[in-house]
Order: C-alpha cells, then structure tokens, then sequence
C-alpha cells in the first residue's frame, strides 16, 4: 500500500424504507468538521423526501410493532452488535463532527452501543412495568397494556450527533414505533452512516428512516402531516419547537417538548424511562368474568 | 309494544335537593359574584323551568381563582399525603351521604335519567374520591420515582355529559397529588359543581385549594391560556381540544386533553345476540348517546344483521322516552336545545346522504329537549353519520364478513376512543382488541367504568389518561 494512494470517498446517502436513496430533490449541502475542512456533501431532504419517509415508516409499522418484544429486543441487540464491530469508523466520523479528540469520540461510540443494549433489554419489560391488571369493582377481567403511538418524528439533538441521536431513536423504536429521524443539520454524517448499520441489523425496512438537511424545512411538513402521529422535539429550538407544537396540534399528535435537562445536556446520564414512554398508548380491555355460584370454594 | 307495558309514574322527589336561585364563583373558599357583575340562568333541559341563576366568570374572576389556587398551592402540596388523603376521604364520605341530593340534582340540571346518576354517576364520583384518596400518602411507591412532585395549579375544564363524574376524574387525582385547582364546570351544567364547593367547606379543605368557576367557553380560554397554569385538563370536543393543543405550545404547561369519539360496537356471528343486543343499547343510548366512549358505529357481520337489527329495534320500542326524575324512565333529555339542534341536523345530513333512518316510536314531550333513540342502515364509511361524532342517540349500523373488515372499519376514524367486540370466541377477542386502536375496548360488555381503570383515547379522542396508576401522571412532574 503505497502512502500516496488517492482515499475512496464515500457517497453519504439517506436511508428510507431500507434503502439508501438520494433526495429526490437532487441537493446536497456541504458538511464540515468543527474546524471547517470539508468532510462530504449530504444529502439536503426536501419534503417529499419526508414525505416519501412517512410512507415508509407507516409501512413498516404493522409488522414491526406487530413483532414479539422478544423479537425487538434481538433486533436491537443485534444493532449494538454491527455497531461494535464498526467503532472504528464511527469514532473518526464522531471526532470530526463533534470536533472531539479520539479518546472522547471512542467513549462517546461506547456509550451509544450501550445505549442499543439498555433499550434492547427494555423492548419485553416496559409492559409490564407500566401496564397491568386493574381491580376494577365488578366481575370483570381489567387489563391496561402499553401499545406504541405509531409514526414517530424525532428531531435528533443538533450537538450530541450520534450519542443524542441514538438516545432518541432507540427507545421510540424499543417501544414499537417505527420513525422520521431528522439528523443533526450541521452534523448529519454519523447518523447516515447509522442507517448503514440499521440495514444489516435485521431491522425491518423503514422502522428507521434518517434524513439530513435544514432541520426546519424538513421539520415543518413532518409536524403538519396527517399520517404522522408523535414528534420529538429534541433537536428544535425553541422558536422553531413552539411552531411545529401548533402545527403538530392538528392532528393531536404526541408532542414531547425540547427538555433543559437533556437538550444539550448530559447524554451520559442514566435514561430513564421517560423516553420509552413518550410514544406509548394505553390499551385497557375488559371482560366479563362471569360467576361460579354464590359460595365459591375456600380451598 | 310499549302499550303492553303501562306504568304508573314513580317519580324521585324533588325534596331532597335545595337549588337556591342564584349561586357565585367559589374562590378562595368564598362565594362570590363575578367581578362584572355578569350572570347566566341555568335550565332543566327536561322542561325548560329555570332553575337558578349563577356567576359568569370573566377573565379577572379566572385571575382571582388562579392566584388563589397559587397562594393555596405552597400549604397544600407541603402537606404530608397521609392528611391530603384524609380530606379526600372525607370528601368521599360526604358524597356518598349526600349522593341522593347530588343524584336528583344533576338529573334536574343536565336532563339524564335518575335511574343513571343514582347508579352510575354518584357511585362512580364517590369511588373516584376514594380510590385517589389512597393513592395521596403512596406516591413513592407509583412508579414515578421517588417523592414526585406536584405540578402547581391546574385548569381543568369539564363537559356538560357527566358534569360531577368529570369533575371527580379531574380534582381526585389533583388534589391527592397535591396540586391546587381551578375548575371550569359547562355553561348547561353548572349546579353539581356548585354543591361540590359546599361539600369542600363541609370537609374543611383549606381555602383555595378547590375553586369553581361557572361561565361559558371565553372563561374556560382565559383558564386555560393563563400565565400561572401550570397543568391543563380538558375534556370536551376534539376541536377546542386542538385549540388547546395549540395555545399551550412553547409552555411548560401539562396537558390532557379527553375529546370525542366514534367508537365500533362489533358484533360477530357467534355473538349472543340478546346480549349483544343490551349492549348496543348500552353502548349508544346510556346518557341518550351524549358520551365520548358511545358505540355510535355498529359493526355488524353480514349473516346476522337481519336478525341482530330485528332484535334491536324490538327493544328500542321498550325503552322508556320522558322524565329524567322518574325511576323507570330510560332515556332523558337532551342537554341543551344547541345539542339538539346539531343532532338534528346531523341526522338531517344523515337522511340527505341516503342512510336509512329508523326512530324508535315514542312521545316526545312538549317541554324540554328530546330526541328519540334512532338507527341508521344502509350506512357507507362515507356517510358523515359514520365519521362525525353525534352525541345524540344515534346509531348508524354498518355490516362486515371478516374479522379482518371488521379491524378495518372500525379503525378507519380520526378518533380512538372506545370499541366494542361480541363474540364467544376468546382467542377472537385477543386478537381483534390487540389490533383496535382505541384507548378502551369492552369485550361483550359496554361502557364500563371504574377508578382503577385507566380511560382515554388515540388519535385524535385525545391523549394522556384518567383513572388508575396512569392517572396519577397527568397531574405529577414527571416526564
């Protein structure tokens, strides 16, 4: 190997329905690292891009969240596993987005594999943590379960590109929903090269769909779409949170907010559950349990 | 038919409740008039006589009350659980020993059957208060990690279907949180709410920690969009729910929002049908249709629709049309004239699209506001009477062959509140409520309600929970 070889470049795509499209706008943007050299050109989505990933992730929600939690849970940990064997490549690709040096970017890439692990353990827990049976006053059978939201939009964190990214990502799909993620504006590359890793992780086509471009014109059609039926807010400021929370209202759907705590904050601080839980409907069925005869048995 | 079963009235007294003719806001532990001096009347929807005039609220009452609530707001939630629970018991208690009073008094006020509020809606208000009385000293141990913090003041804006149910479903879980509240009960509807102050005096609740505003929607935006609301409950109609939706946004203020619905009654083949048949009727006529959880869309499959809608209509001819106050009367009036007026003009829209109408053969009485229980046949997915929410005793039957159709139909609505499934096969049921997307699917039984029992909608009937451990989310800081 000579010293002097020319690199190969790679062609940073978005990844929508399992594939790794371009926009269909034909725009790129160019993306730097924190000093300013150019890294590559991403994609830049235009709304039919967005639109094109609703259709994707609505798609793929009957099966996915029709999967065992068990399932999800491989699924999951299987995407930890790609991930691991990728470090190398995601440290230098988080170093040059985040500006960090290699040892911080190596911490920051362990973190986010243990972050897949910690939600692939959660997929079979969280029903039974959070639903259960109700000791309804009548001769009924009462049992709450927590069903997933559907469509989720997640604005991914514009700092933490890819510890923050995973830290939303993972626990919508952990708890069955099937996402719109708008990447990092400035920092997207990561997260695209995510979507590589999400494709050879057995994850259905379009539970996952990564887009990358202005956060705000992506945003706004992704808030506003019928079909589409929670966003997270993470990654808008407040201007733009306050907007797409007025237009999310039209069709109700889950809105979680930016959050002080976690916004730019610390993504190394335990999760939590809260994130689990901000794309999960409450189910609760009755039946009735009919009657053995007035005494019972008291054996 | 209903000749063959002639009874004499048997009338609930009216003795029992003492309506005075005129009422204030209840702030800061006090009744008082409303800053402008504004008032409203408030009728019995069943015969249209005036039963007592009371406050309008305007915005400065909304601020009175907030700041009210706020000042109550640092005694209150320092207070230990053990002693909030114990004034929610009380409350509790004085509900059961006054429910007869409460009963005829919200028959005489929102027009529904007597035989309802003596045994669903006070049973069900004083179970509320009981059931989150408990909860107020065992926060630590809900699921929301250790000492949860209350949220401060909440504006809560309640119906005019089940005006002391509602105001149970919010203030319970509240109060036993530590929260203060600012409660709007509807316009049609103010009088249970007003009676709850007094039961708050009775039990000796620090002043400010409970406050009752009447008045119409403006007082309800003006609660809702205030600066020093920290949590918003609203239950009522999807639109001004969106409304909301929106006027919060870029706060910190909680919302739950609980709005309407369009729920399926699905009846399989195997369904017993005498059964079935009581809980279609259950389902659409309780509370004459004006209930966010009604089965409005039956879902009948094909094979025995004929017989299912011979069934019915026999025993719609049986229900009893006329006074909320007798006992033996089954359906009461409507609301207010407005509701009337939608319903009729949605079953007009109903008739006008090609829908095949059916009313059950009853006097109406002269006075009051009625409508007689009515199905629709002959009904498509687009008929606006199968997508629009009545609130009436409407009922439009759609039929299906499959369970798959089935699944389908009844998840094609903007809305997810409620459905219902007949069948005597269990693995049927699993399989057909896993795929619902509703907040609350009864499996041959209707429009059962509990406080253990977690309520709300998907989609747009809202979001967020009332009743149960979920409950206790809405009103905690907790994310």
């Amino acid at each position: 190997m000579s010293d002097n070889r020319l690199s190969v470049f790679k062609t940073y795509k978005l990844y929508v329905g399992g594939k790794f499209p371009r926009s269909e706008s034909g725009r790129v943007y160019e993306v730097t690292d924190s000093k300013g050299k150019w890294l590559a050109n991403a994609p830049q989505s235009s709304r039919k891009d967005a639109r094109d990933a609703v259709t994707a992730a609505r798609k793929a929600f009957g099966g996915w969240s029709g999967a065992t939690a068990y399932n999800r849970g491989q699924i999951l940990y299987r995407i930890a596993e790609m991930l691991e064997g990728r470090r190398e490549q995601f440290v230098r690709e988080v170093a040059e987005a985040e500006g960090l040096s290699k040892s911080k970017a190596a911490a920051v890439v362990d973190a986010a594999v243990d972050r897949w692990v910690w939600y692939a353990g959660w997929t079979d827990k969280v029903a039974q943590v959070v639903g259960g049976a109700n000791p309804v006053a009548g001769p009924f059978f009462n049992l709450s379960t927590p069903e997933p939201t559907g469509v989720v939009t997640v604005l991914a964190p514009q700092e933490s590109s890819f510890l923050g990214l995973v830290s939303v990502v993972a626990p919508v799909i952990a708890a069955g929903n099937t996402a719109v993620v708008v990447a990092s504006a400035e920092s997207p590359l990561p997260a695209l090269s995510l979507g590589e890793v999400l494709a050879t992780s057995d994850l259905p086509g379009g539970v996952v769909n990564i887009l990358s471009g202005k956060t705000a014109e992506i945003a706004a059609p992704l808030a506003a779409h019928q079909d589409v039926n929670g966003i997270d807010l993470t990654g808008a400021d407040a201007e733009l949170a306050k907007e797409l929370e007025i237009a999310a209202a039209d069709n109700l759907k889950r809105v979680a907010r930016p959050q002080a705590v976690d916004g730019e904050g610390d993504w190394t601080a335990d999760p939590g559950t809260h994130r689990l839980t901000a794309f999960l409907e409450t189910k609760t069925v009755w039946h009735p349990t009919g009657a053995l005869g007035a005494s019972g048995s008291s054996y | 038919m209903a000749s063959a079963f002639e009874y004499a009235p048997a009338p609930e007294s009216r003795s029992v409740v003492d309506i005075t003719p005129s009422y204030g806001l209840f702030i800061d532990g006090e009744f008082t008039d409303a800053a402008d001096g504004k008032v409203f009347k408030t009728v019995s929807p069943s015969s249209e006589e005036v039963l007592s005039e009371v406050a309008r609220a305007g915005a400065e009452d909304v601020d009175r009350a907030v700041k009210a609530a706020r000042r109550a707001f640092e005694k209150w939630s320092a207070l230990p659980g053990s002693e909030r629970a114990k004034y929610l018991f009380r409350i509790a208690r004085i509900i059961q020993e006054r429910s007869r009073e409460l009963a005829v008094l919200e028959t005489l006020d929102n027009g529904k059957p007597i035989k309802e509020t003596r045994d669903a809606d006070l049973p069900l208000v004083a179970a509320h208060f009981f059931y989150y009385a408990g909860w107020a000293d065992k926060l630590d141990h809900a699921g929301y990690g250790p000492n949860p913090r209350p949220l401060g003041v909440a504006g809560q804006v309640i119906p005019w279907n089940f005006p002391l149910l509602m105001l149970a479903w919010k203030i319970a879980p509240a109060l036993a949180t530590g929260n203060t509240v600012v409660l709007k009960p509807a316009e049609t509807t103010p009088l249970s709410a007003l009676f709850f102050a007094d039961i708050c005096r009775q039990a000796g609740l620090p002043k400010g920690v409970v406050n009752i505003l009447t008045g119409y929607g403006d007082a309800g935006q003006a609660l809702v969009e205030h600066g020093d609301v920290n949590k918003v409950a609203f239950t009522g109609s999807t639109a001004v729910g969106k409304a909301i939706a929106r006027s919060v946004a870029g706060t910190d203020k909680k919302v739950t929002l609980e709005l309407g619905g369009k729920g399926a009654n699905i009846v399989f083949d195997d369904a017993p049908i005498d059964q079935a048949v009581e809980g279609i009727v259950t389902g659409i006529f309780f509370n004459q249709g004006q209930v966010c959880c009604a089965g409005s869309r039956l879902l009948v499959q094909e094979s025995v629709q004929d017989e299912l809608l011979d069934a019915l209509k026999r025993r719609l001819s049986t229900l009893r049309l006329g006074d909320p106050l007798d006992k033996n009367t089954d359906i009461g009036a409507i609301n207010s004239s407005e509701q009337l007026a939608r319903i009729t003009a949605l079953v007009e829209t109903g008739e006008a699209e090609g829908a095949e109408r059916w009313s059950a053969p009853c006097e109406l009485p002269s006075a009051g506001y009625w409508f007689a229980p009515t199905l629709f046949t002959n009904v498509t997915q687009a008929h606006t009477i199968a997508r629009d929410e009545i609130f009436g005793p409407v009922l439009s039957v759609l039929s299906f062959r499959t369970p798959d159709e089935a699944v389908a139909k009844a998840n094609n609505s903007q809305y997810g509140l409620s459905a219902g499934i007949w069948t005597e096969k269990g693995s049927r049921i699993l399989a057909v409520a896993n795929k619902l997307r509703a907040g609350v699917v009864w499996a041959n039984t209707f429009n059962k309600f509990d406080p253990t029992s977690p309520f709300g909608g998907y989609k747009e009937s809202g979001f967020g929970r009332e009743g149960g451990r979920h409950g206790l989310e809405a009103y905690l800081d907790v994310r």
